[in-house]
């Protein structure tokens, strides 16, 4: 449904090209969903945004690769099919759920923006049944409510219901709960796994959280300086990790830090898109970088289990 | 124009049903003034009860009829004679057709400007904000006095140095209003969901500029007919025996103390139409923003 070829995107920051994207590859095959998970600045937003061609000069460009939605090439797609492309097949869940929506327009007229399929006299039930099923109690009544009249866990809501409503193949979603407190994120997340089910949605989700990953997706890409340093299946990944980076992300994020532990922190912070090292870009900051590590890329690895990596040395379990 | 601050206060004894918002802002004031200010624009002449331009220097500085004048002229009459009841009438369509003018113009050609600049951004933003700070920088009466030397006096005049010398004030304040507003997610949503930038533009710039730009209009009116009168009254505005507030003002200045209704009815209806303006305004802003609208 969904493949990436050796993606590379620069954005242009004054006059000068900043990579911040390099050689990416992933697919995605009709009814996954693939998390994409790194920190801040690790390329993997840039990756959602040149899938739906939002990354365009003056701000930046793709500059080589392939990107392939069913049938159509993206990166040769004219601005009109594109447009078309976004408005029937791409849904996009924001992350910020309280300046996603138009504070000016009733919640119907948002939704009904996004369903110019459905005939006229069906919307407002197709609406209802959608936000029904998305949580919203007594929907009917809420429709012609403004932004403002609902919570933050219930905007969300409505722009999940706008993404979904053009029925689209593809669901991006940027971190979708990051905004959220903890007992609606996994309501939200529980609901994404369901519509991906119920519908046999591509999903790519992307999450600096590699545990909230776990409850949607079932592939992972490890993103970090804009490069995938481990991708895979995500029990086999989270399991089993090979490269250092995800061994430290899993290692951040775990649960298992009693009192008086400290907590198991990256030390360093990702490397500057503008000072990319010119080896593999987590070398800084690895506990087993050699000096090839920090003068050469490592090339991608496959695993027997079906995983791949990029280190030159490879966490061993 | 009376205000019956009675009725705004439940009587005592019995519960309010529901408290009542105490808006502060008069809808039904400012409403009426500019109602009546526009109808004074458009029919003043068919009601007006003399000819606004007629000189009877037999019935010269007659004072209104609240101050012992007769009831032929209820608000008087100048040094020639004219009635002022009259004068104020036609002077209204003047203002009226100032004020319109000028704000409708300079406020479309503003917005237009801010969303070239704001939207596009890049370099036609630096050449746009450039232009618009030089505009201002210029100052009003002087630029007034070279567009009357080429053109000549005349009302179609002073909206147009009106328009040159106000539009940078809407671009200014609009385009920063939609650099902001276009960094808000749901402009970049509508462009993700298929939408193209003019869609964008119209659907949910635009709109969310509307209160910014009423506020905005709704002082310029007030400052376009005040500039009306500061140019009639340098006699560069509409030129005399046309009437109109500003110059019924100038003119009226030196009877302040035999003749003092001369420059204080104008002056008086100058103040009122200005205030129900920036009111109606205040007002409108809070009415159509659906955060704050009960």
């Amino acid at each position: 449904m969904l493949q990436i070829t050796n993606l590379t995107t620069h954005y242009f920051f004054g006059g000068q090209v900043t990579p911040a994207a390099r050689g990416v590859t992933l697919n995605l095959p009709k009814g996954s969903a693939m998390a994409i998970v790194g920190e801040s600045g690790s390329g993997k937003s840039t990756v959602a945004m040149s899938v739906m061609r939002m990354i365009r000069p003056p701000i930046g460009d793709i500059a080589e690769g392939e990107i392939r939605i069913g049938g159509t090439d993206v990166t040769r797609a004219t601005p009109r099919q594109m447009r078309e492309l976004l408005r029937t097949q791409i849904g996009f869940v924001p992350q910020d759920p309280t300046t996603a929506l138009d504070p000016l327009y009733t919640i119907r007229s948002q939704i009904v923006e996004a369903m110019p399929h459905v005939e006229r006299a069906r919307r407002d039930e197709v609406i209802v049944e959608l936000l029904t099923s998305l949580g919203i109690v007594d929907a009917a009544a809420r429709l012609k409510q403004h932004p403002h009249q609902f919570s933050g866990g219930m905007r969300q809501r409505v722009a999940i219901a706008i993404a979904l409503a053009k029925e689209p193949q593809l669901l991006i979603a940027d971190e979708p709960t990051t905004a959220l407190d903890v007992t609606t994120q996994i309501g939200i997340l529980r609901l994404l796994d369901r519509l991906r089910r119920e519908r046999h949605l591509t999903t790519m989700f992307i999450t600096h959280n590699i545990r909230v990953a776990r409850l949607v997706c079932q592939d992972v890409a490890v993103m970090y300086g804009g490069v995938v340093v481990e991708s895979g299946p995500l029990t086999v990944v989270a399991d089993n990790p090979s490269h250092p980076y995800t061994r430290a992300l899993l290692d951040a994020s775990s649960l298992d830090v009693g009192p008086r532990q400290r907590l198991r922190a990256i030390s360093g912070s990702p490397p500057s898109l503008t000072a990319m090292p010119p080896g593999c870009p987590f070398a800084p900051r690895c506990p087993s970088a050699t000096d090839l590590c920090h003068q050469r890329m490592p090339a991608t690895t496959r695993r027997p289990d079906g995983a791949s990596y990029a280190c030159w040395n490879p966490v061993t379990s | 124009m009376t205000t019956d601050l009675a009725s705004t206060t439940p009587p005592a004894g019995t519960p309010p049903a529901r408290p009542r918002r105490r808006s502060g802002r008069w809808p039904w004031f400012s409403g009426t003034v500019m109602v009546l200010f526009a109808f004074c624009g458009a029919f003043g002449a068919l009601v007006s009860p003399h000819d606004p331009n007629k000189v009877d220097l037999s019935q010269s500085l007659k004072p209104p009829v609240f101050a012992g004048g007769s009831t032929s002229y209820l608000l008087g009459t100048d040094q020639l004679g004219r009635d002022v009841l009259s004068r104020l009438l036609a002077g209204a369509q003047v203002s009226f057709l100032v004020a319109a003018g000028a704000v409708l113009i300079a406020g479309a050609f503003g917005l237009l400007i801010a969303l070239l600049a704001g939207y596009l951004g890049g370099r036609l933003d630096t050449v746009l904000t450039r232009v618009a700070d030089a505009s201002m920088a210029f100052p009003v009466v002087l630029l007034a006095i070279v567009i009357v030397a080429i053109y000549g006096k005349g009302v179609t005049v002073v909206i147009l140095v009106l328009v040159v010398a106000g539009w940078p004030q809407y671009a200014r304040v609009l385009r920063s209003e939609v650099i902001r507003i276009r960094h808000q997610d749901f402009v970049t949503m509508a462009r993700i969901m298929g939408g193209s930038r003019f869609w964008a533009i119209t659907r949910h710039v635009v709109p969310n500029l509307i209160p910014t730009l009423l506020v905005l209009a709704t002082l310029q009116v007030g400052l376009a007919i005040i500039a009306e009168g500061s140019l009639s009254f340098l006699g560069i505005g509409v030129p005399p025996p046309a009437a109109s507030w500003g110059n019924m003002l100038a003119d009226g200045r030196t009877f302040l103390a035999t003749a003092w209704w001369l420059p204080v009815v104008p002056g008086v209806a100058l103040s009122i139409t200005v205030l129900a303006a920036n009111l109606l305004g205040d007002w409108l802003r809070h009415a159509l923003d659906p955060a704050t609208r009960r």
